[in-house]
């Protein structure tokens, strides 16, 4: 297994305060990574870290080194606006842009340059579409607006729209926190489907979800990370004291 | 010679910088490849950073002609008659200029060899000015847009490029309310500099004496002008304390229903009513000031017995409290509805009618916010121009009956600037003095206004 | 228990000061518009007489057959007019009775004539005329039955020959009130009865569009700064507190800043529609500045990331996604502006707009007036007729901007989104 992500003594402040504290990770490749812990834990922090998010927060200052493929992404050669491109992200709540279903997938491949004329630019569309299992539901009404798509649908086309950019990472920020509990099953065969080709890193609340879905799980807690490894063990035979009683119930 | 009329050059220039956009997109992809790599971004950026170059900084440039270069011309050719005849002083020449202008622009006929002469070389110079203009900014498109070009380096990001020139053009954009503020206070500090050299300041700030009439040739006979603010300010304070007496209760007290007390039908309606009370322009109440409500008061005055002036400090007081009524009423409305919910639920929920809840809990809390919309009215009461020239009178009188005639320092501004503009005597340098008193009372009201219903907003967030 | 009832006592005051206010405000509002409305509906209508004019047209003809401009404006056509108007009256031959009874026309009525004949209404071979002319505007309010006969008559506009005269021609049935077309075709005169707001209304047209594209594109290029990109600090500040500031400054200092500024500093011309563009777009750029803000700011921060998080850039976020979400927000502020630039006298008496002028404008440099410094002007006239042109053009001044600020409520109900 090859480590997509590297991440090494990570520290994050917000202004004076420290909200996450000397984390070092590493995510693999092609796999789903789930990120665990009660909440303001700083998981969301430290997933906004790996595509630079964090960087439009002026209040916001990182330390520690990042490695995306051996390479630095907050060294002075990596463009924050390259990275989000190969490192893609899908919000807690479903985020389309208020305009047809077509433009909101087209968006991503357009100021990208990926397609070189309309057709590519539709295939690259229907592509994306497929992969996020959402062609049969919406082909008919590409230029329906999106924002009329019910919760479910409209964060699989946020899932499409990241795809679209053909990333090698999608982060994703408790992506089913806004979904019942039929769109949310959706969304978990799709990132099943689709982490054969990409690594996913997770960012949940629910236990059940991260044990249902990911490879591997990191459990954070006040800005610390307390345990990780596979995610078979963190749930079984966990090491520490603290994600016991968190997997347990006991706090969070 | 043929002319370039703005218009055309403008065309040219666009059709300069768009040659540049594509050529930029093209060479940059041959560059990189000539180096076998990739350009850092996409060829379109590399374009675009071309466009803005070339066409941005051309266009100021050629505004910057378009602006100056008239008066430039007007220069050299009030020289040129002046070299005619040295004796011609330059009101004269000036009088000559403008005939030479009227007769070259086919306004007037003349007969006048010279003049036809001086107009004829009047439009060539034009002609001229409009060539060089338009060759000036194609060549100075051309030039930029070559050098952006020519320097552009795959390995450079275009995109930062580009977002960098635009953000540095909205931060332009955001300079220019700094830039206002900085021209209105050098301009009003430089002239009132001018006449408080002919002026003593302190004469001018505590004499009780105002009556500008001077003399502005040396032929004419008039008394010394004496500018004395204080008995302007009086009419001014006086006529806004007329205004506040109206606007103040009947602005609150619509705020305190509207918000508090109606239902939310008569709300919707209600509000935009009185929000066409505040578009209505001031030309209008002054209009109504001045024709309506004056001659009103007058008859009724006349009714029992009270000498009213047919300019009466009452009426444009009046008049002007209904044009600030809905001003107070909407500014402070939204004070009110700031207060947040959870203030009125603990009142009413310990047994407390809503009157009570209003005068107790909810005016308390909304009090540096109903202060501060009371401030931005009465500062603008001061400001207030055009009911003030059209209902109130011009002589200064150091009275504080409303029924009297007084003048506001509006009034004296518009009624010294009016006319006659040359800079060059006391009496409309005055106005400048003014102006630069009401600036900085009304900054001063503004200023609290600002800082007292900001206190509230943090107060409450 | 009294005690609760002298507590809901205070209650039922309160409510009825609210109401009692609000009445008062709407009735000002009423009081005003009606008595703006019966000043000046009357403007519609002008008094006009029908005169038959003996002209033989062939003298104004060229070699070519057409109309020679240089021999109508040499033609004595205000003498022709009086002529003819003197042959209804055949009896009146005293020159003193006869300057009265010319007063009772307009004396513009020969130029009248002269357009009409310029104009080509009439062909070379004609020898006679049937026109109708505008009568003075003594007439013209005698008619309207807004003359005072009661006054002495040595006190009056019109004595009482001319009434009787005025009184003969409505008899004859030729002179009668007809739809006052000069109102809306022609720019200021000294007579009421050629005066017109067409000058006004393109001089105000030519003086929004300079401040509409002047103030729009800084005011939202400074907001999308000041949301965007701003780094908080001191000159972030700084320019908050310039714009909130500059938004209360009075308009007339606006004037005095464009007199020294853009007349005496860069010599621009005076009375210009540029000029007063650039004043008043620098008075209404803090109002668009803000409420652009505020339309920017209530695009949800989602929106914003959704675009980061797909490698847009700053730039492209806010051009691409920010700008026409917020652009019916910043569209209301710009109306309501507008608006307020529209209504605006002060500022351009400063800097000379006042002046009166003839001719309708026809460039942004050359001078013009305005819609509010018009009725500024005709307010101030002796003329009785001139009040009720004023009053006119009040009532499509203030109709044009309820209409404005209309647009900007139904913009900002129908776009209004709860995200």
């Amino acid at each position: 297994m090859s480590i997509k992500f590297k991440a090494e003594k990570v520290d994050v402040f917000y202004n004076e305060k420290q909200a996450i504290n000397n984390i070092s990770l590493n995510i693999e490749k092609n796999m789903i990574t789930a990120l665990i812990g009660p909440s303001g834990c700083g998981k969301s922090t430290f997933l906004r870290c790996l595509n630079r998010m964090n960087d439009v927060i002026d209040s916001c200052k990182i330390t520690g080194n990042i490695l995306l493929d051996n390479e630095d992404i907050y060294g002075p050669n990596i463009d924050p606006v390259d990275l989000r491109a190969r490192v893609g992200m899908v919000f807690q709540k479903p985020n389309p842009f208020p305009k047809t279903i077509f433009e909101n997938i087209a968006y991503g491949p357009r100021i990208h340059g990926l397609a070189s004329n309309n057709k590519e630019l539709r295939e690259i569309v229907f592509n994306s579409l497929e992969k996020a299992g959402l062609i049969d539901e919406v082909k008919d009404r590409l230029d329906d607006q999106a924002t009329g798509l019910s919760g479910g649908q409209q964060q699989r086309v946020c899932i499409a729209r990241a795809i679209a950019v053909s990333p090698e990472v999608i982060l994703m920020d408790e992506p089913c926190s806004a979904l019942d509990p039929i769109a949310t099953a959706k969304i978990e065969e799709l990132m099943n489907e689709i982490s054969q080709s990409y690594t996913i890193v997770i960012v949940t609340h629910s236990m059940q979800q991260a044990a249902r879905v990911s490879k591997k799980t990191a459990f954070f807690h006040l800005g610390e990370l307390i345990e990780y490894g596979d995610t078979d063990k963190i749930f079984t035979k966990p090491k520490n004291q603290k994600t016991l009683d968190y997997i347990t119930g006991r706090f969070g | 010679m043929f002319s370039l009329p703005l218009s055309f050059v403008f065309i040219i220039l666009l059709c300069v910088s768009l040659f540049f956009y594509y050529y930029s997109k093209r060479t940059i992809v041959e560059k990189a490849s000539s180096i076998g790599k990739k350009a850092k971004t996409l060829p379109v950026y590399y374009g675009q950073n071309a466009f803005l170059w070339s066409f941005f900084p051309a266009c100021i440039f050629l505004i910057f002609l378009t602006v100056s270069g008239p008066n430039y011309i007007d220069q050299i050719f009030f020289s040129k008659i002046q070299d005619l005849n040295p004796k011609f002083n330059s009101s004269f020449i000036d009088l000559i200029l403008s005939k030479v202008i009227n007769v070259a622009n086919g306004k007037i006929e003349t007969d006048d060899q010279k003049i036809i002469v001086l107009a004829n070389d009047y439009l060539s110079a034009f002609e001229k000015f409009y060539f060089y203009r338009g060759l000036g900014a194609v060549l100075c498109c051309a030039l930029l847009g070559l050098i952006v070009t020519a320097r552009q380096k795959p390995s450079v990001n275009a995109r930062d490029q580009v977002q960098f020139f635009m953000v540095s053009i909205f931060f332009i954009s955001a300079l220019i309310a700094i830039l206002t503020t900085a021209a209105i206070i050098f301009s009003l500090f430089f002239e009132s500099l001018r006449f408080f050299n002919l002026y003593n300041v302190f004469d001018f700030i505590f004499g009780l004496h105002w009556s500008p009439n001077v003399a502005i040739r040396t032929d004419q006979v008039a008394s010394e002008g004496s500018f004395g603010m204080i008995p302007v300010l009086l009419g001014t304070l006086l006529i806004s304390f007329i205004a506040m007496c109206v606007a103040i209760p009947i602005g609150l007290y619509s705020a305190i229903y509207l918000a508090e007390f109606a239902p939310s039908k008569v709300r919707d309606y209600i509000k935009p009513t009185l929000e066409i009370l505040a578009g209505i322009p001031t030309v209008v109440y002054g209009y109504f000031a001045a024709l309506t409500a004056a001659p009103f008061l007058r008859d009724i005055g006349a009714f029992v017995g009270l000498d009213v002036s047919s300019e009466s400090a009452l009426a444009a007081g009046l008049v002007m409290g209904i044009m600030i009524i809905p001003f107070i009423s909407s500014l402070s409305d939204d004070v009110i509805r700031a207060v947040p919910q959870s203030l009125r639920d603990g009142s009413m929920g310990l047994g407390a009618t809503k009157a009570e809840t209003v005068y107790r809990v909810i005016i308390p809390a909304a009090f540096p916010g109903l202060v501060g919309s009371i401030l931005l009215a009465v500062s603008r009461a001061i400001g207030e121009t055009m009911i003030v020239v059209m209902a109130a009178g011009l002589s200064a009188k150091l009275t504080v009956n409303p029924l009297e005639s007084v003048t506001t320092v509006t009034v004296q501004i518009v009624s010294l600037l009016t006319g006659d503009t040359e800079f060059d005597n006391i009496k409309t340098l005055s106005a400048f003095g003014l102006g630069i008193s009401l600036f900085f009372f009304t900054l001063i009201l503004n200023i609290i206004a600002l800082t007292v219903s900001r206190r509230l907003a943090e107060n409450y967030d | 228990m009294s005690n609760l009832k002298k507590r809901k006592r205070v209650e039922a005051r309160l409510k009825i000061y609210g109401v009692a206010s609000i009445t008062v405000a709407l009735l000002m509002l009423a009081t005003l518009l009606i008595s703006i409305s019966l000043n000046g509906y009357s403007a519609f209508r002008q008094a006009y007489f029908k005169i038959s004019i003996p002209v033989d047209m062939s003298q104004f003809a060229t070699e070519n057959g057409s109309l020679s401009s240089k021999k109508l404006n040499l033609y004595d056509w205000d003498g022709l007019v009086n002529q003819s108007f003197n042959s209804i009256f055949p009896d009146i031959t005293k020159r003193n009775d006869k300057r009265k009874l010319f007063q009772i026309i307009s004396s513009n009525s020969g130029y009248d004539l002269k357009q009409i004949v310029k104009n080509s209404e009439y062909s070379i071979g004609q020898k006679n005329m049937v026109v109708w002319l505008p009568l003075s505007d003594d007439a013209d309010q005698y008619l309207k039955g807004r003359f005072n006969i009661k006054v002495p008559e040595e006190d009056r506009r019109l004595n009482d020959k001319q009434i009787i005269w005025i009184d003969t021609l409505v008899a004859k049935d030729i002179a009668k009130l007809k739809f006052n077309k000069t109102f809306f075709t022609a720019a200021d005169s000294r007579e009421p009865e050629s005066a017109g707001i067409l000058g006004a209304v393109v001089g105000s047209s030519l003086t929004l569009f300079v401040t509409i594209l002047f103030a729009l594109p800084l005011a939202v290029m400074a907001s999308i700064y000041l949301e965007y990109f701003a780094r908080p600090g001191r000159i972030t500040d700084f320019i908050e507190v310039n714009i909130n500031n500059l938004a209360a400054v009075p308009s007339i200092v606006f004037g005095l800043l464009g007199l020294s500024v853009f007349l005496s500093t860069f010599g621009l011309p005076r009375s210009a529609p540029l000029v007063g563009g650039l004043v008043l777009g620098l008075m209404t750029l803090p109002t668009i500045i803000i409420a652009s803000r505020t339309s920017i700011r209530s695009i949800p921060p989602s929106i914003r990331e959704a675009a980061l998080g797909l490698g847009a850039s700053q730039l492209q976020t806010a051009l691409h996604h920010v700008l026409p979400l917020a652009t019916p927000g910043i569209l209301t502020g710009t109306i309501i502006g507008m608006a307020r630039a529209l209504g605006e006298t002060a500022p351009l008496l400063m800097i000379g707009m006042v002046a009166f002028i003839m001719e309708v404008p026809n460039s942004f440099t050359s001078a013009s007036t305005v819609m509010p410094v018009q009725i500024f002007m005709w307010s101030d006239s002796a003329e009785r007729a001139f009040y009720e042109r004023s009053s006119l053009a009040i009532l499509f001044l203030v109709g044009f901007l309820i209409f404005m600020n209309l647009i900007a409520v139904i913009l900002r109900k129908k776009f209004e989104k709860k995200w």
